[in-house]
């Protein structure tokens, strides 16, 4: 016998459901009058520094069809590459830039929309930068156990193409799941994210 | 200094791919995950103050109910700790439930079931752990459901759990079931979990010393997010 490692097993996974949306964003589903807002709606305001994007896309499942069930949140740094959080020991983030968000998809058309600011560079683990992201985590209905992605932006070529994230897929057809084209609405750059859960054009999901 | 988050143990949660659990089938990813450690940006999260809560927040019971009135249902006290792997208390993490209603009955626009709904249940809470990780909430005990997967499926009594630990790498959801309940071995979604002892700390256990007199059963339920290495001996990058 050896001593023990008193280490606990992470709680087991399970989906979350069909009706996930209760639980996150009830006023969203009509229960009214719990509690005032849903969490995680507004990310950008008046006082926050950056540079203002659309982030935007659908979840698509193995046959092509569109989720409609599903919960999405993304979490990133501010401009400066800062994160609003306790854990964060590099410096002072943003006040104004929660940097966390979630959203129900889209009944109607399964389009997640968040309004955000570009995040600056955040090191990686091993030295060096990492060039900007935005972490993505979905949840819904026949997901046993949330998926990790991230957002990189199709602007940034020459950061991307030292990521060391991205250098680790050596596939340009799946390394491309993982950059958002850039477009322009209204003046403003929309970067779109569709994430293919499987098949023709799966989305690289993490272990991270 | 604190390192990475521990990886995750991939056999003890459910796989993508459960055909038992048809649903699971098209939402599959089938290429390999792709495996890093853990970043600054995954091992940050956001976090939430007491101030976002409401009184009635951790009472289902009252929470949605009209003209004072409460949910109708076993009446239930469910509660425990947050812990990470190393065993350390989780404060401050906003845990967030959802239920059916005592009927086993959703209050939503696509609930088909023809249970009855409760005008006094809504079947949502939350609650931020305190600093020993602890949380608690009021409730009344939810109904088994049936639900289209095989011809004739039921949901055991559950209810779903969504957790913020601190670091997004800890993000998780999961479902809490009760003790004794033999509708839990049956379900298809219970069993996309491969062993039986990883389905076991999913069971709330009946805690009579707990129990309120003469108003509620006590369930405990602990819930336990990943853990994170020590950087015994390690260089840390300049900027890390
Ligand atoms: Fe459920």
């Amino acid at each position: 016998m050896v001593q023990r490692l008193d280490y606990l097993k992470e709680s087991p996974s399970q989906t979350a459901g069909p009706y996930v949306h209760i639980g996150t964003n009830p006023n969203w589903v009509e229960i009214t009058g719990v509690w005032k807002d849903d969490l995680g709606l507004v990310l950008v305001g008046p006082e926050t520094v950056g540079e203002r994007i659309l982030v935007e896309g659908r979840i698509i499942d193995g046959s092509g069809a569109l989720v409609r069930d599903a919960l999405v949140e993304i979490w990133q740094a501010d401009a400066a590459g800062l994160h609003n959080s306790p854990t964060e020991t590099r410096g002072t983030a943003d006040p104004a830039f929660a940097g966390w968000a979630r959203q129900p998809v889209s009944d109607a058309d399964g389009l997640f929309r968040f309004e955000t600011i570009r995040p600056g560079r955040v090191p990686f683990s091993g030295g060096g930068l990492q060039a900007p992201h935005v972490t993505v985590w979905i949840v819904a209905r026949g997901i046993n156990l949330g998926l990790h992605t991230r957002l990189y932006f199709g602007d940034e070529a020459e950061a991307n193409s030292v990521d060391p994230l991205l250098n680790r897929i050596p596939d340009p057809v799946r390394r491309a799941t993982l950059v958002a084209p850039r477009t322009e609405r209204d003046g403003m750059p929309v970067f779109t994210f569709d994430i293919r859960l499987q098949g023709d054009g799966e989305t690289v999901f993490l272990d991270m | 200094m604190s390192g990475a988050y521990f990886q995750r143990d991939r056999d003890w949660h459910p796989p993508a791919l459960t055909p038992g659990y048809k649903t699971s089938v098209l939402r599959a990813p089938r290429q390999a995950l792709l495996s890093m450690p853990t970043t600054p940006s995954e091992e940050t999260g956001p976090v939430f103050g007491h101030d976002v809560l409401g009184p009635l927040d951790n009472d289902l019971i009252r929470n949605f109910a009209k003209d004072g009135g409460e949910a109708i249902g076993q009446r239930i006290v469910v509660y425990g700790r947050v812990l990470d792997e190393n065993a350390r208390p989780v404060a401050g993490a906003l845990v967030e439930f959802w239920q059916a209603n005592a009927g086993g009955r959703y209050r939503h626009k696509k609930e088909s079931y023809l249970a009855a709904i409760d005008p006094n249940f809504g079947g949502c809470g939350r609650a931020i752990t305190d600093a020993e990780g602890r949380y608690a909430f009021r409730t009344v005990k939810p109904g088994a459901y049936p639900w289209p997967n095989g011809v004739n499926d039921w949901r055991p009594a559950h209810i779903h759990f969504s957790v913020f630990g601190h670091a997004f790498a800890q993000r998780l959801i999961t479902q809490m079931y009760f003790e004794g309940d033999p509708m839990i071995w049956q379900c298809p979604i219970v069993k996309t979990i491969p062993d039986p002892a990883a389905i076991e700390r999913l069971v709330a256990a009946l805690d009579r010393h707990e129990t309120i007199p003469m108003d509620s059963l006590a369930y405990k339920f602990d819930i336990v997010l990943r853990g994170r290495r020590s950087t015994l001996f390690e260089n840390r990058m300049e900027g890390n």
